[in-house]
């Protein structure tokens, strides 16, 4: 019996508490267990992702019952990709988060930030939607924690936002939950995807409402537009390394969209089809559109930053929401790149607030340590602009490939052409004004001599690019990976048998044969 | 040498600079000087098979599945392009080391200029049209880092911003010409592409695929319309200048042009966009730098003229005006940076580059004098000069070509243009070196030094030398003409000559050259006339554009995402609920499977209490205490539902939550207003009226429809009815269901309230040690007190029944695997106990008393739980795995004992802690904000009161 | 019966919505609240109505209600009791720094008390 499966949630799920008890109060300590947490888990996710790799799904029964009974964990080649991605990203942002002192400005940022970890995890690693629930509530009240931490009162009014908004997320889940138990007495997703099957065709307005809800659900954490107000302003106010964490949450939302609706709600499904499909992608442009228009408009850097979360989102869901394989190959690969720029963004708006006190975009003197920041900045921006070489240029050439054969092929291109003309805009705005401007502003003596940021925080946030870097230049293989993921998951028959087929405590999976 | 190295180098070497700028500015240029070197020789070693005709290749998978390949291909063209990049670029490298001043960052500049050079070789070499595209944009991003270069300069950030935007824009749309062209083609491979022509112009898609490339064309080579970039770059240092601006990348354009020649022209589409394109850009161009008196800028129209003329021979799409343009090209780019180098000088030397304030140098600085002006004349179109053979046979060319039907237009407007090209050719020469000398120079102008001057030196050696004898240069000409042409078209059989006879051309030339001279003896009163003429300010119209974006940007998506969560929530409940009814409406609804069962008067009066006080709290909820009240009942129905409908358990918990919530609420509200001020409109209150009825009547659809319909297969609770006593050892399903069947749940859901009562904790703990704390302290108790705040009824009876509740939540939590109970519950009800002694006898005297640490408490609960489902590893079973056996403890019945047990003791422990934690922060909070602090259990305690008494007496 | 429940939700939905938009967070909370209840009720109804027929085993009985969705519900009313901790605190701590509990960011210079 391997246990790795599980490995990833109920490390941190043990490490947060006992930093708690046995570390309260030295910050030296957490950090040390933290990291040496968040190493365990890179290396726990890369072994579970090479087993993955070959195509194999391995599967987890919690308590021993077999699914779908009892809660199953599932770690197939998508899953384990976001489990590593996420514990890479983790210890770029633990780093910065340390380096930079973050830790120490409030009370259990590790003890939270293994929590958050955990809750992740289990979101990409379950099987079952209920408990999929659960493990969104464990990671939104511990991003909770971490986006309110060392408070401030623009900070807790965000946060007040943020906490609200997500509390109706979680209701309307339930509802979802509710509606999907109530068709079809089930709530592991393999065995959803075999009873929807069921479904007499006429009787339908059940399993589709209870379709468009649950992805109503996850646009929120993807933040689509109309359901992306909570973003801009909790991301902003967030301390940056929690907003650079942050940057694979909307990820999340992603990931169960890709799950849900290519195993249980494939597109090739009668009694659901045309549900989403007529308002999915303009959502989606709409929301390029607005994120990347939020890019010119900003009048502080972390907004700008935070509208470009949107944007990149969207580029996402543009690209997941043409339901092909294709598709789900170029988003896969936008999102591991989304996910690293987006972080490394935050993390630079971070040294440009420590470097001269704030984050607005007017020519102020030149800041501490500005040279390096420009130059991290310029590459951050250019990736996440979708400028060569970085990878973000990349993924937008597969998106927009991806899109040729959809009917919307004209409104796809135009849009994100000229919304990345929009930001490239934006960001050269911003880029001119904060670091080149600034040469031609003399240092007023009022203006206080700020510190330059820590080395340790330029390793992190220069390790994030180093990741892009690399994503780039590997971007054969990865995409190749990707494109194997995105055909696997339009062919969900090993899942399911490896999900359904295994027998667990008093139970055969003969008698729930379908 | 591979090509591979060929374009690595200058990536490679652009480290270097930066590194070596401590070792000084000779190192510098030194190093950046070397690595060029290596590539250019690098590029020779390939010469001896380009002149064989063959085509070196490289290539190195990258994104196999996009078609995206690291492929290069050297072929004439190819060669030919970066000979000049790499070329000039040597000239230009020697030239920066003297132009840059002492306090210009030489290791970032070099290091750009590296790049610059890297991505240019790149797009020349490329044989992918994506990998090309790449290179491209990385171009447009050196150049825009060269432009600002000098930071501080607000032209040179304007001027990169509008380079950035101008070229990007013509970038992307290329993304989209290329993409479609490898769509039609299969292959992104230009070796590919170059072979289908046919299906290339038969294919509907070939039209916008032509102008989104021509696009990207046209503003990396500054044509009319994009023209107007090109000027505002020239604040850049005037290397750049001669190097990008005129020499290279603004070549780029026309290479792409050239190479894709043989598969796009031809067409009548690519005629007349390309030729009228190049034809007005021409002219436009040379008569506004007519009129401009900065040097520099003077050149910049020049160059947008000229690349105008060679846009229009290839426009043309014949073979004859495919060699001319090549030959233009090699020529413009000898003659015209040299003439941008010597501008640099005379800057340099006269620190002015305005015309106005020159004339006369040709004395004071003899040798720029013969360099600026041969190659001037060259560019007037002079004989036994390069320029002129090229411009002569440009006119040539114009003769034989119609536009529009009306043959004497292009040939008309192409003498027009080479008319104000010589003029002001003429006046550069004229009013910089001739006249009198001036004694206003800002510095006394004289010859720079070798270094400054050698480098276009070199060049007029080649304007001349090409001049005088055109069969040096033709060979090499025509040589890359045929692989410009590849299998579309002959190269031209005819020798370049410098007398070409007596042919209309020779006559329109010489009539340029005499209108020239004309125009410049009239220069004065053709200059009010310019000025007084009203033209548009290009700058203006594309500032004014960027900045209506930026500004509309900011009054549209600004105002949308102002923080009013209101909206936001009114926004996102109508999304959902219209996206639900669409899912409703096109779906099909059957009968109705299940019976509606009979209503009970039991049901109907909690219902009626229920909705008595739902729609009480909406109209009352000014009211914030009453409305705690009603939302109390609310829950309190909530739970006898439950009990009704057979939910013990829930019940169970609902009330004990909802008993805990209230006193949450409670102890907030002790700090909030006491009533919610009336803000909203009568309309808003309409609207969101509207919306809340809505989302009503949608789940009062949604659960009545569930409710009369069975699910499609049985429910896989029958298992867990089947198998709760087999498997898990309980009679009662719910509770093993929860820490058994689907017990990871409930550890989740321990850890969620684990993770709640730290983030009350650490935000207490941040709010007592921020300004908050000063606030409650000065804060005045809203309220008059009661006098007697702990009656001594209350806290008698709280005392005596405290034993009694821990024996209770004992009870419930043994019985729960059986009976309706567990963890939570005891847990909530032991906190409820707790909390009592809390409300009865005050914070002070009850945490003086609990000493418990509620942080330990809620990690124990939580590793217990953990640990509790790792144990299960250690006999080989998956995480919560549970066994259990019987025991007997009298007095209470025979209960199980279950691994499943010791898990419910981590629920009961987390539960107990977290309710605690949050209680004790609320009150730490309240204690803070001048809450009377006594030690005694009550206010009023006869035997206390006595001994005061006996005191006094 | 079933109209009782489902309407009692629908109500609940309404009421619970309504609070939502409310300006102020005190409200917006208890709408919270409303919501949970009904959500509640709704997952609990999945598993039908039945009275009398507690998931409770017992030799002589052989029709029980559906547990599962009890259990769910069961976790669901601990989560938010959970969440609603934490928005009170965190609404709490908003308003003891600026004296102002609107739900709503107010513009600059307006935010005092009111």
């Amino acid at each position: 019996m391997i246990h790795w499966v599980i490995a990833p949630i109920v490390l941190p799920a043990l490490l947060a508490p006992f930093i708690v008890l046995a570390a309260r109060y030295h910050i030296g300590i957490q950090r040390a267990f933290s990291v040496a947490g968040v190493l365990a888990l890179i290396v726990i996710g890369a072994g579970l992702a090479w087993d993955a790799s070959d195509g194999s799904v391995q599967i987890y029964q919690l308590g021993d019952w077999a699914a779908p009974y009892g809660i199953i964990l599932v770690a197939d080649s998508l899953s384990t990709v976001m489990v590593l991605l996420t514990a890479v990203l983790a210890l770029c942002v633990l780093l910065y988060a340390i380096g930079s002192e973050w830790d120490a400005r409030g009370w259990h940022f590790h003890a939270l930030f293994q929590f958050q970890l955990m809750g992740i995890m289990g979101a990409f690693l379950t099987g079952d939607l209920f408990n999929l629930f659960v493990f969104f509530e464990v990671l939104l009240i511990a991003s909770y924690g971490l986006m309110i931490h060392s408070g401030g009162t623009a900070r807790l009014q965000a946060g007040v936002q943020y906490v609200l908004f997500n509390l109706i997320g979680s209701t309307l889940f339930l509802f979802a939950l509710g509606s999907i138990y109530a068709e079809t007495g089930t709530l592991n997703m393999a065995d959803l995807a075999a009873r929807v099957a069921l479904v007499d065709p006429a009787e339908t307005v059940g399993i589709r409402v209870a379709a468009v809800l649950l992805l109503l659900v996850f646009a929120i954490k993807a933040a689509l537009v109309p359901l992306h107000f909570w973003l801009p302003s909790s991301y902003a106010e967030a301390p940056a390394p929690v907003a650079a964490l942050f940057a694979i949450m909307t990820k999340v939302g992603a990931y169960a969209i890709i799950r849900v609706y290519t195993l249980i709600f494939p597109p090739d499904v009668e009694i659901t089809s045309g549900l989403y499909d007529m308002w999915l992608l303009p959502a989606a442009l709409v929301s390029l559109v607005i994120g990347m228009t939020g890019v010119l408009a900003a009048k502080r850097l972390d907004r700008l930053v935070a509208f470009s979360i949107i944007g990149s989102m969207a580029m996402v869901m543009v690209s997941i929401s043409l339901f092909t394989p294709a598709g789900i190959a170029a988003a896969l690969y936008y999102i591991v790149h989304s996910t690293l720029a987006g972080a490394a963004l935050f993390l630079i708006v971070d040294l440009v607030r420590t470097g001269r006190g704030n984050v607005d975009l007017t020519a102020q003197p030149p800041a501490a340590g500005a040279a390096l920041t420009a130059a991290l900045f310029f590459a951050a921006a250019i990736a996440m602009a979708g400028l060569p070489p970085l990878s973000g240029f990349l993924g937008k050439l597969l998106v927009l490939n991806a899109a040729f054969d959809s009917d919307m092929m004209v409104w796809v291109w135009v849009i994100v052409l000229s919304s990345s003309l929009i930001s490239i805009l934006g960001f050269a705005r911003a880029g001119s004004v904060l670091f080149w401007k600034a040469h031609g502003v003399a240092p007023g003596a009022e203006d206080l001599v700020m510190p330059r940021p820590a080395t340790l925080s330029y390793v992190a946030v220069g390790g994030l690019l180093g990741l892009l870097a690399l994503h780039t230049v590997f971007a054969g293989q990865v995409h190749g990976y990707t494109t194997r993921i995105a055909t696997g998951l339009f062919a969900p028959a090993p899942y399911m048998e490896a999900v359904l087929g295994t027998p667990g405590k008093l139970s055969t999976p003969n008698e729930e044969a379908h | 040498m591979s090509l591979f190295i060929i374009v690595a180098l200058p990536f490679l070497g652009a480290l270097l600079p930066g590194l070596m700028n401590a070792a000084g500015r000779a190192a510098c240029a030194g190093v950046t000087f070397t690595v060029s070197l290596f590539a250019f020789v690098g590029l020779l070693t390939n010469l001896p098979s380009v002149l064989a005709g063959e085509v070196v290749m490289a290539r190195v998978d990258w994104m196999p599945v996009l078609g995206l390949n690291f492929t290069l291909m050297l072929d004439g063209l190819g060669f030919f392009f970066a000979l000049l990049i790499l070329g000039i670029g040597l000239l230009i490298i020697a030239y920066a080391r003297h132009y840059l001043s002492r306090d210009d960052n030489m290791g970032q500049f070099f290091t750009y200029l590296l790049l610059f050079q890297g991505a240019m070789v790149g797009i020349v070499l490329s044989d992918n049209i994506l990998l090309l595209l790449i290179f491209w944009e990385l171009t447009s991003l050196s150049s825009f880092l060269l432009i600002g270069y000098w930071k501080h300069l607000p032209e040179g950030r304007q001027g990169a911003r509008m380079a950035l935007t101008v070229t990007g824009l013509g970038g992307l749309a290329m993304i989209g010409g290329m993409l479609i062209l490898g769509q039609i083609v299969g292959s992104y491979d230009l070796s590919v592409i170059l072979q289908n022509r046919e299906l290339i112009q038969a294919d509907p898609l070939y039209v916008p695929a032509l102008i989104l490339i021509l696009l990207g064309a046209f503003t990396k080579s500054a044509q009319f319309p994009f023209h107007f970039w090109l000027p505002h770059a020239m604040a850049a240092p005037t290397p750049v200048s001669a190097y990008l601006h005129s020499a290279t990348m603004v070549k780029a354009g026309i290479f792409l042009m050239a190479r894709m020649w043989p598969v796009l022209s031809g067409t009548p589409e690519w005629f007349v966009i390309v030729t009228t394109a190049g034809l007005v850009t021409m002219v436009v161009g040379s008569v506004i730098s007519l009129f401009k008196h900065d040097l520099k800028a003077l050149l910049a129209f020049s160059t947008v003229s000229q690349l105008g003329l060679i846009t229009m021979m290839l426009g043309t799409g014949t073979a004859y005006g495919a060699m001319v343009a090549v030959f233009h090209i090699l020529n413009h780019a000898t003659f015209k940076a040299a003439l941008f180098m010597s501008s640099g000088i005379i800057d340099h030397e006269a620190h002015t580059r305005d015309i106005r304030r020159l004339g006369g140098l040709r004395t004071l600085m003899p040798i720029t004098f013969v360099i600026a002006t041969l190659s001037a004349l060259s560019l007037a179109g002079i004989p036994l000069l390069n320029g002129y053979l090229s411009k002569e046979m440009m006119l040539k060319e114009a003769t034989k070509t119609v536009l529009f039907a009306t043959p004497w237009l292009v040939p008309v407007l192409a003498t027009v243009g080479s008319l104000f090209s010589a003029a002001y050719c003429f006046r550069l020469i004229g009013h910089t070196f001739l006249g009198p000398v001036r004694d206003d120079y800002p510095s006394k102008p004289h010859d720079p030094p070798s270094g400054l001057w050698l480098p276009p030196a070199i060049l007029v050696v080649l304007v001349v030398a090409i001049g005088v004898a055109p069969f040096l240069a033709e060979p090499f000409v025509k040589l890359v003409t045929a692989s410009v042409l590849g299998e579309a078209g002959e190269v031209y059989k005819g020798q370049i000559k410098i007398w070409p006879g007596l042919i209309p051309a020779l006559f329109m030339s010489v009539a340029a050259i005499v209108g020239g001279l004309i125009l410049m003896a009239l220069f004065n009163p053709a200059l009010r006339l310019w000025d007084a003429a009203p033209r548009p300010e290009a700058k203006v119209i594309f500032d004014g554009i960027v900045e209506a974006a930026a500004t509309l940007a900011q009054k549209t998506v600004l105002p949308l995402h102002n923080g009013a969560f209101s909206r936001y929530a009114a926004i996102g409940s109508i999304a959902i609920i219209g996206a639900g009814f669409h899912a409703w409406s096109t779906g099909t609804i059957g009968p109705a499977s299940r019976e509606m069962q009979a209503v009970d008067p039991v049901a109907v009066a909690g219902w009626g209490m229920l909705v008595a006080a739902t729609c009480g709290l909406v109209f009352l909820h000014r009211n914030r205490l009453l409305s705690l009240i009603l939302i109390g009942i609310a829950g309190l129905m909530v739970s006898i539902g439950f009990v009704f409908f057979s939910a013990p358990d829930l019940a169970m918990t609902q009330f004990t939550v909802e008993v805990v919530t209230i006193i949450l609420l409670l102890l907030a509200l002790n700090f909030l207003p006491k009533h919610t001020p009336i803000e909203s409109s009568v309309l808003r209150r309409v609207r969101d009226g509207a919306v809340a009825v809505a989302g009503g009547v949608a789940t009062f659809v949604l659960s009545f429809h569930f409710l009369l319909r069975d699910a499609v297969s049985t429910p896989i609770s029958e298992f867990h009815l089947a198998n709760s006593y087999k498997g898990g050892g309980g009679t009662n399903v719910v509770n093993v269901i929860l820490v058994d069947f689907r017990g990871f749940d409930t550890y989740g859901e321990i850890i969620v309230l684990g993770i709640a009562a730290l983030l009350i904790y650490a935000l207490t703990e941040t709010l007592l040690s921020g300004p908050v704390r000063a606030r409650l302290l000065n804060r005045k108790p809203d309220q008059a007190r009661a006098g007697d705040m702990h009656p001594m009824m209350m806290v008698v009876v709280t005392r005596v029944i405290m034993p009694v509740v821990m024996m209770v939540g004992f009870y419930i939590f043994l019985r729960g695997h059986n009976e309706p109970g567990g963890g939570f519950i005891a847990g909530l009800v032991v906190s409820i106990g707790v909390v009592m002694q809390y409300m009865a006898s005050g914070f002070s005297w009850a945490s003086a008393r609990l000493k418990y640490p509620y942080h330990g408490v809620i990690g124990a609960g939580v590793l217990v739980a953990g640990l509790t489902g790792i144990g299960s590893w250690f006999v080989g079973k998956p995480f919560l795995t549970s066994d259990f056996t019987y025991v007997r403890i009298p007095p209470f019945e025979k209960f199980e004992l279950a691994t499943a047990a010791l898990f419910d003791v981590g629920v009961f422990l987390a539960v107990v802690g977290a309710v605690m934690l949050s209680l004790e922060s609320f009150s730490r909070l309240a204690r803070r904000a001048h809450e009377p602090e006594t030690e005694h259990p009550m206010d009023i305690d006869p035997s206390r009161d006595a001994e005061d008494v006996k005191g006094v007496v | 019966m079933e109209l009782l429940v489902a309407s009692a939700i629908g109500i609940m939905t309404a009421a619970g919505l309504y609070l939502v938009l409310r300006l102020r967070t005190f409200p917006v909370i208890l709408g919270i609240s409303l919501l949970t209840y009904a959500v509640n009720v709704f997952l609990f109804a999945s598993g039908r109505l039945a009275t009398g027929a507690s998931p409770v085993l017992r030799d002589d009985v052989s029709v029980y209600t559906d547990p599962l969705p009890q259990a769910l519900v069961l976790t669901a009313i601990v989560i938010s009791f959970g969440m609603t901790a934490v928005v009170v605190m965190i609404g709490l701590g908003a308003f003891l720094g600026s004296d102002d509990d609107h739900v709503d960011d107010q513009p600059e210079g307006t935010g005092g008390a009111s």
